[in-house]
């Protein structure tokens, strides 16, 4: 546990000691601002609760998290530094849970960098602050599923570009799999595989916690999802490290 | 020429460094071919080849970064695949082109490398002084790595290996990028180090091979073509010359 902690601080000081931090810090604020008062109709809607900001949070995570994660392996392959980091007195999945962990930490503080949303709906009503509360616990678990995606797919190659753009494909691919027009394609043609794709549905359990039901099978299947993903992450970087 | 005192034979002590039919294939190309052997206590063993022989692959299986295709490497009797975290422990290891986060400091490298280590509170500092101190950092403790000379990043890998004092070392070209007045610091360093440790140092500077090993093995095309003091790797060609035996030991392979 301390080896992973260890590698999670030098790697969540990593962030902020480049650019990476702030950037994505300012465009995820920006973007959820933009798009909780434009497109969510925030003042317009005359509720006090955080429903619009949440439902646009997964997709900005669609879009951000694969840039936070596609750098997670294949920087340490350019740098040379997986050799240093592989060759310590670690094993490899505390290097991957411990580069997992800081990654998560700092959606975290993102996420908690949006608290004036939180003081403006206190302000203008009496919102259902549990809801509200709900809603991050979610917001933090579809980020960590989506993290989890994108640093195994940054250990499966070492092109920074192509682990972006699988990692959205595939984190997109999770997000809808319960839109209606896939669920009835695979109905239609495939009802097992339908069936299967309407529980994996990230954007379906993330609904859960935002209308503030925090069931302990949506937290199992977050937790079973990152665990997958995690060991995969393991496995690639044991099969692919010194590719 | 300087030689290096023999040290005692310790026939008693098992080998800190034991390498078996140790190969690595990438498809169809074979990088080390059946490559065996063992480096004892107060050893520093000069790793020779031409670039692409299959020394750094070498090296990172020994290291444990790289699986085998098959064959075995024990460090200190623990093998790198199955006990790897225990054979990591007691092993200093400069990968190729030492690389270190460029982000972070020279201090803060070393204490995040002493703490991995199992080093806290003042045991760390004393252990970050202790390499600083060895590779002679002090004076750029606080840069940024990426701001350093190539000489100065090489020294922060080095001290990296250093710091927990192990008794098997392996460094993947030390010396590299170094001007002569550092190469020469980091012989001395290599030289006061040896009796303790046994020490595996890849290079393609014959004359450090003269300088600070007492032991050389020549690898070409993956596979060992000799294994001897330098001395006697020397008097292989009529020149006498170490130059001479290395390039027709491994032109012979080449062709």
């Amino acid at each position: 546990m301390r080896a992973i902690l260890i590698v999670a601080g030098r790697e969540l000081r990593g962030y902020f000691a480049t650019p990476v931090a702030s950037v994505f810090i300012v465009i995820f604020l920006v973007l959820q601002g933009a798009l909780t008062f434009n497109m969510g109709n925030f003042f317009d809607r005359g509720q006090a609760d955080l429903v619009p900001f949440f439902s646009f949070v997964p997709w900005v995570f669609l879009l951000l998290i694969p840039a936070i994660t596609m750098r997670l392996w294949a920087e340490e392959r350019r740098l040379g530094t997986i050799e240093l980091l592989l060759t310590l007195p670690i094993t490899q999945g505390q290097a991957v849970i411990g580069k997992f962990l800081a990654a998560w930490a700092f959606c975290a503080i993102a996420l908690a960098l949006t608290f004036p949303f939180v003081i403006a709906v206190n302000i203008l009503g009496q919102p259902d602050n549990g809801v509200i509360a709900a809603g991050y616990i979610g917001a933090l678990l579809v980020a960590g599923a989506f993290l989890s995606i994108g640093a195994a797919l940054s250990a499966a190659t070492r092109n920074q570009v192509i682990a972006f753009v699988l990692a959205v494909a595939v984190c997109f691919v999770f997000a809808i799999a319960s839109h209606p027009v896939i669920s009835e394609f695979l109905a239609k043609n495939s009802p097992t595989i339908g069936a299967i794709t309407r529980r994996v549905a990230v954007i379906d359990r993330f609904g859960n916690f935002t209308r503030g039901i925090i069931a302990l099978r949506d937290l199992i299947f977050f937790a079973t999802f990152i665990g997958f993903w995690l060991f995969l992450n393991t496995v690639l970087v044991d099969q692919r490290k010194a590719d | 020429m300087t030689t290096i005192p023999q040290q005692p034979a310790r026939h008693e002590q098992p080998p800190l460094i034991e390498i078996e039919g140790l190969t690595k294939r990438f498809g169809a190309f074979t990088a080390v071919d059946d490559v065996s052997f063992s480096v004892k206590r107060g050893e520093v063993l000069g790793f020779l080849g031409p670039n692409g022989a299959g020394k750094s692959t070498t090296m990172r299986m020994l290291a444990g970064f790289m699986i085998p295709t098959s064959g075995s490497a024990r460090i200190q009797g623990h093998d790198v695949q199955s006990d790897g975290v225990a054979a990591r422990k007691v092993l200093g290891f400069l990968p190729e082109g030492a690389p270190t986060y460029p982000e972070m400091t020279v201090e803060s490298f070393l204490a995040f490398c002493a703490r991995i280590r199992g080093y806290r509170g003042s045991d760390m500092q004393d252990r970050v002084d202790y390499a600083l101190h060895l590779t002679t950092l002090r004076g750029v403790r606080l840069q940024p790595v990426e701001t350093l000379s190539k000489g100065f990043k090489r020294r922060v890998g080095l001290a990296q290996a250093l710091l927990h004092d192990p008794p098997v070392l392996v460094l993947d070209e030390p010396t590299d990028g170094l001007d002569p007045n550092q190469k020469h610091e980091v012989r001395l360093l290599i030289e006061r180090m040896a009796p303790n440790k046994a020490i595996v140092i890849s290079t393609h500077i014959l004359e450090e091979v003269d300088a600070v090993c007492s032991r050389a093995i020549v690898i070409a095309r993956g596979r060992v073509v000799a294994d001897a003091t330098p001395a006697a790797l020397a008097q292989r060609h009529p020149s006498g010359k170490l130059e001479d035996v290395f390039r027709s030991l491994t032109q012979e392979e080449a062709a």
